[in-house]
């Protein structure tokens, strides 16, 4: 019940937000709520399959540039496009899934990391199609979507239905397979769990979930970029889940914004310092060493800890 | 054969350590860039800043790689996979900005050493004898680390450590120190194979993790664990690879790829790979 009200005071919040604080911190959230909805879904794989996967950043990307592409290239509405993108995304997880829940964790992460690589090359090098390195710039968008405020509403709904249902799902048998896989992969096994057929669908469902990010995301910058399939990108989402913790569900949605303020403040921290050049991957792999080894369950695991303790 | 010397020593860490470094194109990258170091240090000119650089540079990734080990890797052995695999890929991270705030964003080279730099003729056709000297050094550390795994007792106790920890463990070897060890090596052939490297192209950011995409399809295809498997896989992608950039040369990685989902499912555990015991 208390949790039910402080969700509702937070949602009340976020709505309110936009008449609060400037429209610098309304581009802000409307960043860290697409950020939450990649991260959750990278969760889905990770916290409660244990499939950890490096190259989610694929699926982000390949719903970003579906997006772009059909829009500009062949002149779609943009809401067909918006529907397309996660649609296309989870199509490429499914291919790449097949391939992937077919072995074991090691390799699966390895897979992922080099399909994630295989598409960002293709991306980078299809010049004629992708804009190669300069990306894909000036994606029209509706003329609503040009106002912050309005977008980030949109944003701000679109996040809390995929929340929703991402959460349906975790809560449902399918749900509790995973966790049996994650748990006890043999067992899981004989209690009678299909294993790859179950592990292919969350691929493909948190395939899903991050193209829906990646178009999310497309309006912000009016653009996209190869950048977006990187790996580098992939390792957000993980930076995420870290820190705010792999076993609750809205963890990683809280890891999304510390990491998304961390960012912010961190490009402007090297800027005081007099660095020309952002150093920003090096925080984001010491903040992911040192949670490993004190706090291996995130923000969230502390808090559970504080409250045994009590 | 770069392939071949990282792929190793890839397979070698995670044979007897059962973790997977993504750290390790890091080490390769890292060891490039040193031994640019080295060698404008001693100066372009000079005969031998090469040959120092190509000593130096490995030697220090092995201690560097061995020092990692013992500041991290040591502590985690226990825990799940999940967190080891995050923990290579947060020095992935780290590294890679080490680089870029050392050295900077533009490419590097290092220019071949007079000696190498010429072609030799083989049955009339002109071949780089930087090639040919690569191929040699490959070969004289594969045949080394077959003696060394095979022939001497330190090799011996590496296999049994890999075979079953504790029972070495119980007939008191210092295990904790064999995997320091196996993991310097294993850094050190990385290192290598970046100081060789260093020469022949240009070194840039972000050669850290193309190689490891390589290294990895290179692994999976020739076997986790399994030397022979490393170099039988490294020819075989060296190859496809070559052949792919001629034929299509925007998607040599995607024929790679092909090559590797077909290995993968037919032989899951690669083509000189044993089946994988689940999380023994």
């Amino acid at each position: 019940m208390a949790r039910l009200v402080g969700l509702g005071a937070l949602v009340a919040v976020l709505i309110a937000l936009p008449a609060i604080v400037p429209a610098f911190y309304v581009q802000l959230t409307t960043e860290i709520l697409v950020m939450a909805v990649f991260s959750v879904a990278t969760n889905l794989l990770f916290g409660y399959a244990g499939m950890i996967s490096f190259g989610q950043a694929a699926y982000y990307g390949i719903g970003a540039y579906t997006l772009a592409l059909l829009v500009m290239t062949v002149g779609v509405p943009f809401a067909v496009g918006f529907v397309a993108a996660p649609l296309v995304a989870a199509l490429f997880a499914a291919i790449v899934g097949f391939f992937c829940v077919r072995l074991t964790i090691i390799y699966f992460a390895m897979l992922t990391l080099g399909f994630a690589q295989l598409l960002y090359s293709i991306v980078f090098q299809w010049v004629s199609v992708t804009g190669g390195d300069d990306g894909l710039h000036g994606v029209p968008i509706p003329d609503a979507f040009h106002q912050a405020t309005t977008y980030y509403y949109f944003t701000l709904a679109t996040t809390i239905v995929s929340l929703g249902v991402m959460w349906r799902i975790v809560q449902s048998p399918f749900g509790y397979a995973l966790r049996a896989i994650r748990d006890n992969r043999e067992r899981a096994e004989f209690n009678g769990v299909n294993l790859r057929h179950y592990q292919l669908i969350a691929f493909t469902i948190a395939g899903f979930f991050c193209g829906l990010a990646g178009a999310l995301f497309v309006p912000v910058n009016k653009a996209v970029f190869p950048n977006l399939l990187f790996w580098s990108k992939s390792a957000e989402p993980l930076f995420a889940i870290l820190l705010g913790g792999i076993r609750q569900f809205l963890g990683p949605a809280v890891g999304a914004a510390i990491f998304i303020l961390l960012e912010q403040f961190t490009s402007k921290f090297w800027y005081l310092l007099g660095l020309k050049s952002v150093y920003w991957p090096i925080v984001m792999g010491s903040v992911i060493v040192i949670l490993i080894f004190t706090l291996p369950r995130g923000l969230a695991g502390l808090l559970a800890r504080v409250r045994l303790a009590r | 054969m770069i392939l071949f010397l990282l792929a190793s020593g890839l397979t070698l860490i995670f044979g007897a350590l059962r973790v997977l470094n993504f750290a390790h194109g890091s080490f390769y990258m890292i060891s490039a860039y040193l031994s640019y170091a080295v060698v404008s240090t001693l100066g372009e000119s000079s005969v031998a800043s090469f040959w120092v650089a190509l000593v130096v540079a490995p030697i220090a990734i092995g201690i560097l790689g061995g020092l990692v080990e013992l500041a991290f890797f040591r502590r985690i052995y226990a825990r799940e996979l999940e967190y080891q695999l995050l923990l290579t890929y947060g020095l992935v991270l780290i590294f890679s900005d080490v680089v870029r705030f050392i050295w900077g964003e533009d490419y590097r080279s290092v220019s071949r050493p007079a000696i190498l730099g010429g072609r030799a003729l083989i049955a009339g056709k002109p071949v780089p004898v930087y090639i040919i000297f690569l191929i040699v050094v490959a070969g004289l550390i594969g045949a080394g680390l077959w003696l060394l795994l095979y022939r001497t007792k330190l090799g011996r106790t590496i296999r049994a450590v890999v075979y079953d920890r504790h029972m070495v463990a119980a007939l008191g070897i210092n295990v904790p120190r064999m995997y320091s060890l196996v993991f310097a090596l294993g850094c050190w052939l990385a290192g290598l194979a970046g100081g060789l490297m260093a020469p022949m192209g240009s070194i840039t950011l972000g050669m850290d993790v193309e190689i490891i995409v390589e290294c990895f399809v290179v692994v999976v295809v020739g076997g986790m664990g399994s030397i022979l498997g490393a170099l039988l896989g490294a020819l075989l992608i060296g190859e496809i690879y070559a052949f792919g950039i001629l034929i299509v040369p925007r998607f040599a990685l995607a024929a790679l790829f092909f090559v590797m989902t077909v290995v993968l499912i037919v032989r899951p555990w690669g083509l000189l790979g044993k089946p994988e015991k689940e999380r023994a």
